[in-house]
Formats: structure tokens, C-alpha cells, sequence
């Protein structure tokens, strides 16, 4: 973790070289929203690469939402919510993670990169975790480059 | 047209030190629809949000932008802010540049690139927000208390003295629950029943509380402040209006063979009967399974001999239903069931017994009249150990938890041993003690110190007879010696897990619960007796196993939020809840399979189709159950549904916006708002 928290807040802009992605994340508001208020609060740092839209829930966020934003520029996108088990609304991340499955599975039957679209649990409570996950799928997502469109 | 207004806030340096709020708020200018922006130090105090109003009033805004902290930190207040200017609330939209930005990184370029990206998505989606109202429900004003505990009847008598009808349901045939079998209660050594029967006495006497024993929860419909409780009255076989309580059935009853569940087996009780002397309500209950009537056709003893004519073996259960508008869980709890630990041959030794069995042995009321003695052959128990951690703390029988009270009831036990059975020897076998309330270490100590309990710490392995004694196997861990104790009677801890039924329960009610069977309270910390479902709270061991003292407290807490709630004529709701467009709604009703509260209801629609009158079912959305989750909305194939403060449009705008494909005023104008 510390070495995704220092690469992170060291690696100034000026350093970087090349291709930075565009990552748009849907974040529930029970956990991962707050779980990244939390990283906020405790000041770990991460990359400036995804930007977050606050939803209800997992549950809500529509696979026309993801579609949507590759469609509009964005190389990667996150879905994140509460643990399995932890959703406020009780089910709603079973069927984000169910939603979101079967659509990477459309993806790679489309040519599209499966790991355009990324999942995770985060709550209220990981902070760090939030800062690991930004870091984590940023990189996974610089790797892949940039989207070149459906 | 759209006029937006956007306020960058400095958070002191918190913000400015890293984002160059002078550029975001130039930056933003440019973007359609903003007709003004500015920044200032501290947009949450009062003069920043008289900034706000006086933009308001000068720029004509329709719409505000704040960036600055989290939502969740400040969307009410600056929601507040532009109510009092007259906009309505919901018009205004936060970008969060603070813990999401400000605070997370550290290159004042990126952050400031970063911030203007994120008041960009919030003016997209500003633009596109719709005024909402909150939403009024009516509220019933009577309360359903579930479970007739000490935490039940608490939070009804609670509930009650406030001037609120309660309905109290409870499964056996009496009110007491748990407490009513205890002897005396650590760690004031009180009497149980002395404490809890004048509340029972209260509960049933009250003007206000109307008691279902031997009753149990059918169904339950409806939402916050209108629910629909079907109960089910369980046929006593005993008309309550006419029996006295006197007592000749079960006396009289041939039927004496049964393991009174009161006495936890200890002794018997007849197949009509009350189980125990102090019952509330005080009328018998046939218990058709054993009854010599019900099973074969033949004794009817007990319809000869009442002096009333109360029996009445054509009884059957009956449903009533109650209008309620809160509902209070109170279900208790139930014990680890010991059979499963074949090593300690409990059901097999007659001398290996439950904690509660030994609170029946010690009590005065219980079949020995409060002399402890052996199970076997009623002499008195020279050496006893007692085993903590029964069914606790062990992964083995998918109990990791700690069930907080067996540590504090041992010890109590110990000292109960020897107060009431002079000369006897409590061994206690433990593997931390736990004794973190109130007088509960100085219980302990007294335990040991002053009672002569001997604590060895180590798990036993195994019980097994020797000689009329019970033999303890075990290894003492601090030392490290192999312990093998001769014993004339073994105590069991065992630990507590969820009351019987819960999970159905829980179905019932829609609420949720933990893996081992325990209700889910809506924050760990800050909503302790809330349910996820609103208008459902707990109190007592169905959240989690407590002693008698915190029960009570959390059935006070649950007790007072019931008053909270009905203290005005209606409730409001925050607005943000699904809708229906009845005209694109093709009546699949997808969206209530995934419903997680059975908030879609039909509706019927006449619609006129090439000039034939059509009637269709469609979805509607109701507004007291439905609770803003979503998920109906992105499982709807004809996006007929939406959720209103989080619109598809709404989130499509923010897509939009935050790939920068609508950066500038000269593009097309993003909004469709007028
Ligand atoms: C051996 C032993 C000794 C103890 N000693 C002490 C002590 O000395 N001091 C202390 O503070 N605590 C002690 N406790 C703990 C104490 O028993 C509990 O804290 C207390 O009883 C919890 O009260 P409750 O109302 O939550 O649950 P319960 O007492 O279990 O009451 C729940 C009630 O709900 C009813 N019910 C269950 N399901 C339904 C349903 N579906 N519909 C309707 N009704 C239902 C049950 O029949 C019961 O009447 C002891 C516990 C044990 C096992
Ligand atoms: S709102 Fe959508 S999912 Fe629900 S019944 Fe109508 S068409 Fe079906
Ligand atoms: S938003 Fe959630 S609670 Fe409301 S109707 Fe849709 S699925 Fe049910
Ligand atoms: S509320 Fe977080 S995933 Fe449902």
C-alpha cells in the first residue's frame, strides 16, 4: 500500500511521460463514495485519473452508463460499491456484479477490452483501499492505452 | 434557460493550497449555462452563503454550483441556502474538490485540471436538475412491538407512557422471555423475577398496551408510518374471557409427561398449562401435540372439570390486523444448541447441564425450590465445573463471535454456588475472561477473590463418566499441565445464537441480518436501533447478544425514535425516489422482481389506441416504501422508470462533461432545459 500511496503523491505531473487515461468512476454513496472521503480525510494520496459520479448504489448504475462513457472518451471505467453483503439497499451490488459480468462478457465478444470496465468493494471504512483501487485500476487501464471507440 | 451559478470555495488554505480556485472559478465561466462564478474563503459561513443568495437575487440563478467539501459533509446547508432565496433545494449540486481532490493530491496543475473537470460535471448535471418536493406520508400513529422480552415490554411500557398505543405480540404463552427463567442477575445478585414481574404486571395493566401472547407475526404490509401487521392468534384452546386462572385443568390433566420448556427440562408440566406461576396473561394454552384429546379423541379431563366452562377444543387460529406505523423487533435470542459438542455428552450425562438449567436449579421457584443438586440422584455437588465459551469463539461450530454474557453469567453462577450450597467447590475453565461493563471486573474479583472460585484457562476437550462423577479433560494453557478433575456436576456456558425463526421473520418484515442469524442495524455506530427498512428498529438480543442492562437501554433508545417519529402528523421523506412514465411502462414488472422493498405496486391505466378504450396494469412507484436504491431503474428494458435526483439524463450529461466534449460556451448548448 505505501508504495502505491508514495509512487503516487511523488509522481508529479511533470514527471510523467506519455499516455494518461481517462477514468470515470460510478461510486455508491453508502461505501465507496465514502470510503473516498475517507482517503480525502486521512490524506492518502492517489492519481488525479478517475473522477467520480455519485450514485445510490451499485445497483443503479445502468450498463448504458459505461457504454456511455466509452463512447464519449473514457478509456476506462470503474463501478464501485458496497461489499457484497454490506449494499445498503441489501442486493443492489449483486446485480451491478451479475450486470457487470455479463457485459464484459458482451465487450470481449465485441473486441472490446474486458478490462475496460472495472469493479470493485470498497467501504466506508478503507480509505487506503480507495486509494490502492485508484491506483490499481489507473495503472491497469494506462496499460491497456487509449480506447479507440465501439 | 438554465442559469447557473458556481461557487469555488478556498476551504481556507485546505482547498486553496493545492487548486488554483481563481482559475477553476475562470475556467467555469466559460462553460454554457453558468451565468456567474466566483470563489470566496469559506462558502459555509455566513457570508459566504450570503454570497450565495446575493447572486441568487442579482444573476436571477436557477440553478447552484457549489465546489467545495464532500456532499455528504455540506449538501444540506448549502440545499438550505438556496431555499431561504426562494430555489428550490434540490436545484443546487456540489462538486466535491476536497476529499476528492484538494486533499488527495498534492501538483497544483493536475488538482486545478482535476477540480475544473469536476465543477464541469456538476454544472452538466445542474442543468439538467429538476425541482422536487419532499415527499408527506401520513402516520398511524400505533406501535407493533415484536417479542415479549425484557427489551419488549421495555420499549412498549416506553412507548405506551408516551401516549402511543402499542401492540405487543409475543410467541409463547407468555410475556418474560429469558429473564423470567433467571435466578438472580449479575452483578447485583437482584432477583430477577423480582425486577421483571412488576413490569410484566405494568405491561398487561397498561391503558395503552393491548398484549397477542401466544401469537405471531403472519405478514406485514406497507411502509413507514402505514403499516399492515396480519397476526396470527395461535388457538389457545382456552376462552381468555372466561377462565380465572384457577388452576384445576392442569392439575387434573392425565397428561403430566412433558419437559416443561420454562424449567428447561428440569421437570415436567401437563399438556394444558401456563408455564409458570407468574405467566401474563395467566391462562393455559393446550398444547395440542401432547394433549390426549387432540391426539386420540378420548379424556376431555379438563372440559369436565372447569368451573367456568372455558375450554374449547374447537378453537382455531384466528388473523386479525393492526394498523401500525412503527414496528419494534424484540425477538430475543436462543441458546447454543450443546447436543452438536458430541465430547461433553450433554443430553447423555445427567450431570452435565446448560447455564440456564443451573439458573432453574438455583432459583427459589425452580423445581428444587433453590437447593443445587445433582441431576442424577438429587445430592448435593461437591466440586463443579463450570465450562466458558460453550458454542463461542470457535470456528469449529461457525461461531467466532463472543456472546458477551457467559463469561459474567459463570461467574455469577460460581458465586451463586457458593452462596446456596455451603462448602462446594466452582472450577472454571475459560479462555478470556470478558467483564466490560459497568461493576462488572469488581463481580468478577468478588468471584475469585471472595468466593473461592478456582479459574484455570484452557479449552476442556472432553467429559465423560467415571465412577457416578463427571470427569474434566482438559489442558490447563498457562501452565501447560494436562488437567483431569474429578466432578460431581458440569456447568455449560454455551453461547448465544439467533432466536429461532429469524431469518423467516426477517424475510417477513424486509430487513436484513448478519451471517449467524442476527438483525442488521443501519449503522454499526451512529444507528444502532434503525433498521435498513425505515419505521423498523430494534431492541434486545436479536441485534446482538447483550445483557439485561444494555437490552433495556436499546429498547429505550428503539422506544424513543418510535415518539421521534410520530411526534408530527406526517413524515417527510427525502424526494429522491423512483417514478414510473406511465405512457413508455409496458407493465413487465421487472422492476419489482429486483425491488429490494416491494416498493412497485400496479395501477391501472385507460389508454385509447386507434380510438379503442385499452386498459393496461402498469408499474407505480410507492412512495412511502420505496427508498431511492436504483436498482429498478437500470434492470427496466423499456427506461420506463427513473430515479428522480439521479436521472439518466442527469448522470449522461455528467458522462458528457467530463470527457470535455462540451468544454466551451461556443459549443451546443448541453441542456434541454428551458
Ligand atoms: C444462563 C443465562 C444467564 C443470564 N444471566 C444474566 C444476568 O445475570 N444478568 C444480565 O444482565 N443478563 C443475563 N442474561 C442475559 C439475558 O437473558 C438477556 O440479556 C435478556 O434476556 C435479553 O432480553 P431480550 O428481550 O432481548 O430477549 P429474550 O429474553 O430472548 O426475549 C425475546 C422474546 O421474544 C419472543 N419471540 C421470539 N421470536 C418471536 C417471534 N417471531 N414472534 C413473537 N415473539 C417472539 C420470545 O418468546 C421471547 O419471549 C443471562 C442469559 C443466560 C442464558
Ligand atoms: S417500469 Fe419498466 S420494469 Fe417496471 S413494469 Fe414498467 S416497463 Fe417493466
Ligand atoms: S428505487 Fe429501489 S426501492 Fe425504489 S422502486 Fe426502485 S428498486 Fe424499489
Ligand atoms: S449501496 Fe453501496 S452497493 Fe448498494
Amino acid at each position: 500500500m505505501a508504495d502505491a500511496e508514495t509512487t503516487a503523491k511523488t509522481k508529479k505531473k511533470a514527471d510523467r511521460t506519455g499516455f494518461e487515461p481517462h477514468i470515470i468512476g460510478f461510486l455508491c454513496n453508502w461505501c465507496t463514495y465514502a470510503g473516498a472521503d475517507l482517503a480525502g480525510t486521512s490524506r492518502i494520496g492517489y492519481p488525479t485519473n478517475i473522477k467520480a459520479v455519485r450514485v445510490p448504489c451499485s445497483g443503479r448504475v445502468d450498463a448504458m452508463y459505461v457504454i456511455n462513457a466509452l463512447k464519449n472518451g473514457a478509456d476506462g471505467v470503474l463501478v464501485s460499491g458496497c461489499h457484497p453483503g454490506d449494499c445498503h439497499y441489501n442486493q443492489g451490488n449483486y446485480y451491478a456484479r451479475r450486470r457487470f459480468m455479463i457485459l464484459r462478457e458482451i465487450f470481449s465478444a465485441m473486441g472490446i477490452n474486458p478490462e475496460r470496465l472495472q469493479m470493485s468493494w470498497c467501504s466506508a471504512a478503507e480509505g487506503a483501499k480507495w486509494a490502492q483501487i485508484v491506483a490499481q485500476v489507473t495503472e491497469k487501464i494506462r496499460e491497456l492505452g487509449p480506447f479507440e471507440g465501439i | 434557460m438554465a442559469r447557473i451559478g458556481v461557487f469555488v470555495c478556498w476551504c481556507g488554505s485546505n482547498i486553496a493550497g493545492t487548486v488554483d480556485v481563481k482559475k477553476v472559478a475562470e475556467e467555469v465561466s466559460k462553460l454554457p449555462y453558468v451565468v456567474y462564478s466566483t470563489d470566496y474563503k469559506y462558502m459555509c459561513s455566513d457570508p459566504g452563503q450570503n454570497m450565495i443568495k446575493e447572486a441568487i437575487k442579482e444573476h436571477r440563478l436557477t440553478g447552484v454550483v457549489v465546489s467545495a467539501c464532500s456532499p455528504r459533509m455540506h449538501e444540506v446547508t448549502f440545499r438550505r441556502t438556496v431555499q431561504e432565496e426562494g430555489v428550490n433545494p434540490y436545484m443546487m449540486e456540489m462538486a466535491n474538490i476536497r476529499e476528492h481532490c484538494s486533499w488527495v493530491h498534492d501538483d497544483m496543475e493536475e488538482a486545478t485540471e482535476k477540480a475544473i473537470e469536476l465543477v464541469r460535471m456538476a454544472v452538466a448535471k445542474a442543468v439538467e436538475l429538476e425541482p422536487m418536493e419532499k415527499i408527506e406520508v401520513p402516520v398511524t400513529k400505533r406501535a407493533l412491538v415484536i417479542g415479549g422480552g425484557i427489551a419488549g415490554i421495555q420499549a412498549a411500557l416506553d412507548i405506551a407512557d408516551g401516549g402511543v398505543e402499542v401492540i405487543l405480540v409475543e410467541k409463547s404463552p407468555s410475556i418474560g422471555g429469558k429473564m423470567s427463567q433467571l435466578d438472580e442477575t449479575f452483578p447485583t445478585l437482584d432477583c430477577s423475577q423480582c425486577i421483571l414481574t412488576p413490569k410484566m404486571v405494568d405491561a398487561a395493566q397498561h391503558p395503552n398496551i393491548k398484549i397477542y401472547s401466544y401469537a405471531e407475526l403472519e405478514e406485514l404490509d406497507g411502509f413507514i408510518g402505514n403499516f399492515q401487521a396480519r397476526i396470527r392468534q395461535k388457538a389457545r384452546s382456552v376462552d381468555m374471557e372466561l377462565c380465572n386462572g384457577c388452576g384445576d385443568c392442569w392439575n387434573k390433566c392425565p397428561q403430566k409427561k412433558i419437559p416443561s420448556e420454562f424449567e428447561a427440562g428440569m421437570s415436567d408440566r401437563a399438556a394444558i398449562y401456563v408455564p409458570f406461576p407468574q405467566a401474563i396473561p395467566n391462562t393455559p394454552v393446550i398444547d395440542r401435540e401432547n394433549c390426549i384429546y387432540f391426539q386420540s379423541g378420548k379424556c376431555g379431563v379438563c372440559a369436565k372439570i372447569c368451573p367456568t366452562g372455558a375450554i374449547s377444543y374447537d378453537q382455531s387460529d384466528e388473523f386479525i390486523t393492526e394498523e401500525v406505523g412503527a414496528v419494534v423487533v424484540a425477538t430475543g435470542y436462543d441458546l447454543f444448541n450443546t447436543d452438536v459438542i458430541g465430547e461433553y455428552g450433554y443430553g447423555e450425562i445427567p450431570d452435565v447441564i446448560s447455564g440456564l438449567q443451573f439458573e432453574r436449579l438455583s432459583s427459589a421457584s425452580g423445581p428444587t425450590e433453590g437447593k443445587i443438586v445433582r441431576p442424577s440422584d438429587g445430592k448435593k455437588p461437591e466440586e463443579v465445573a463450570f465450562i466458558c465459551c460453550v458454542g463461542s469463539r470457535d470456528d469449529k461450530y461457525g461461531r467466532p463471535y463472543c456472546s458477551r454474557i457467559c463469561c459474567m453469567y459463570t461467574a455469577k453462577h460460581a458465586i451463586l454456588l457458593h452462596h446456596k450450597s455451603h462448602g462446594s467447590q466452582a472450577y472454571v475453565f475459560y479462555i478470556d475472561v470478558r467483564a466490560g461493563g459497568k461493576g462488572y471486573e469488581e463481580f468478577l474479583r468478588r468471584a475469585t477473590e471472595e468466593e473461592g472460585a478456582i479459574y484455570m484457562r484452557g479449552r476442556v476437550s472432553r467429559l465423560y463418566r467415571d465412577n457416578g462423577k463427571v470427569v474434566v479433560k482438559g489442558a490447563d494453557t498457562l501452565s501447560g499441565a494436562q488437567i483431569e478433575l474429578h466432578c460431581d456436576m458440569v456447568v455449560l456456558a454455551n453461547g448465544i445464537t439467533a432466536s429461532p425463526g429469524a431469518e423467516e421473520l426477517a424475510r417477513k418484515l424486509s430487513i436484513s441480518y448478519d451471517e449467524y442469524g442476527f438483525y442488521s442495524e443501519a449503522h454499526p455506530k451512529l444507528r444502532p436501533v434503525e433498521t435498513n427498512t425505515a419505521g423498523i428498529y430494534l431492541a434486545g438480543c436479536c441485534q446482538a447478544p447483550k445483557d439485561i442492562p444494555d437490552s433495556v437501554s436499546q429498547a429505550s433508545a428503539a422506544a424513543s425514535k418510535v415518539l421521534a417519529l410520530f411526534s408530527g402528523d406526517f413524515l417527510t421523506r427525502e424526494p429522491n425516489i423512483a417514478e414510473v412514465n406511465p405512457f413508455t411502462c409496458t407493465g413487465c414488472f421487472t422492476c419489482r422482481e429486483v425491488c429490494p422493498y416491494d416498493a412497485i405496486d400496479e395501477e391501472e391505466v385507460t389508454v385509447h389506441i386507434d380510438g379503442k378504450k385499452v386498459t393496461r396494469t402498469i408499474a407505480r412507484v410507492n412512495l412511502g416504501k420505496c427508498q431511492g436504491c436504483g436498482i429498478c431503474c437500470a434492470v427496466c428494458r423499456s427506461n420506463a422508470i427513473n430515479l428522480k435526483g439521479t436521472k439518466d439524463l442527469q448522470i449522461f450529461r455528467q458522462i458528457k462533461a467530463f470527457t470535455g466534449s462540451e468544454k466551451e460556451k461556443s459549443d451546443e448548448p448541453v441542456g434541454s432545459k428551458k
